[in-house]
């Protein structure tokens, strides 16, 4: 095993013990985040549906996006698999993807809002 | 020891302490034996020569010595460099690379002794110099990130020069204009490139940042000139 191997597999090593549930691009998932506030850390919820899945979480630059509308805002996250800030990915929803990357998405959202603002 | 001689493995990505990613190059740096040592009374100057790599001799010694009447065609070492290595420098086997490095005040090497990364334990910040890849005949597009010319409307300077020089005045070109030609294969030294960690056990140091040349290229690591003091403390 050569040098950057090895160190990607240190890295990549972790994900086996936190028991991530398989998912895919179009499923809605609760991803709890530690996050830091001062000296204390909590742990803060981010739910949405898969955009993306980049590279594999076997992968050391394994990546997922993760959708949401927030407040009639629409909310990116991207979460390195590996990152040790995940505390938690929960599936809540299993839904049918037609693509393996649903950029779409992205446009379909805007649209509504757009609706929304003619409305008005 | 100033630095050490290296190979660069290739980048992939590591968390720190605080869990952000950082982009690192892996260098796999030493160990480096102590070939010769330059000092103040015989040479002028107070110098250590390291070796770095396994040069290969020969690929089949007895089967080369047949096919060439009794002796070695493929020995990649000269016997004038064989000698320096084996009798002066005191090594079974031949290196890739010999390079000097400046050793520090109060530093006692001897020829024999071998230079590992834990030379640069407590380091922060490093330079690391090697020959970038060479990209041939460029034009000025990539050579100089020249705009070039309309890809639409008629655009009939694509990736053209463009023009030189003015008319008249001055008549002529002038030195320097940057015109295509050989880009790449040269020597660069990138500088203060922060070190993420240093793996003793895989020879290792991880530099955040790219560094100059392909992977399995070698390069020249040493303590920055500059920084080690201004950032770090």
């Amino acid at each position: 095993m050569g040098i950057l191997e090895k160190i990607n597999a240190e890295q990549t090593a972790g994900i086996a013990a936190k028991n991530y549930p398989e998912f895919h691009t179009g499923d809605i998932v609760r991803v709890s985040i530690k996050i830091k506030e001062g000296d204390k850390f909590r742990i803060q919820d981010f739910e949405g549906k898969v955009l993306a899945i980049d590279n594999g979480r076997g992968s050391v630059a394994g990546n997922f996006t993760v959708s949401r509308e927030s407040y009639g805002v629409r909310v990116e996250k991207l979460f390195p698999f590996h990152s040790p800030w995940i505390q938690a990915i929960k599936v809540v929803k299993k839904q049918a993807s037609w693509r393996s990357k649903l950029y779409t998405e992205r446009t379909f959202c805007s649209h509504k809002a757009v609706r929304k603002l003619v409305k008005k | 020891m100033e630095g050490l001689i290296g190979k660069k493995v290739g980048m992939t990505q590591v968390y720190d302490a605080d869990g952000k990613r950082l982009c690192v190059t892996v260098i796999e740096a030493g160990p480096c034996p102590v070939v010769q040592v330059k000092t103040m009374e015989k040479d002028g100057y107070v110098a250590a020569q390291l070796g770095f790599g396994v040069q290969k001799l020969w690929k089949d010694p007895e089967a080369d010595k047949e096919a060439h009447g009794g002796r070695s065609a493929r020995n990649r070492i000269s016997k004038a460099e064989s000698g320096h290595l084996t009798k002066t420098g005191g090594l079974a086997t031949g290196v890739r690379v010999l390079k000097e490095f400046a050793t520090e005040a109060g530093e006692e090497v001897k020829v024999g002794d071998v230079i590992t990364v834990k030379n640069f334990e407590g380091v922060k910040y490093v330079d690391v110099s090697g020959v970038t890849k060479g990209r041939g005949f460029a034009g000025v597009l990539k050579r100089y990130n020249f705009a070039g010319g309309n890809m639409t409307h008629g655009g009939h300077s694509k990736r053209r020069t463009g023009g030189l020089a003015a008319r008249d005045l001055p008549g002529w070109i002038e030195k320097g204009k940057k015109m295509p030609g050989h880009m790449g294969d040269v020597n660069r030294k990138v500088t203060n490139l922060e070190v993420v960690a240093i793996r003793p056990e895989d020879n290792a140091i991880l530099v955040k940042g790219s560094i100059p040349g392909a992977k399995n290229g070698t390069v020249i690591v040493r303590k920055s000139l500059k920084n080690n003091v201004k950032k770090g403390a």
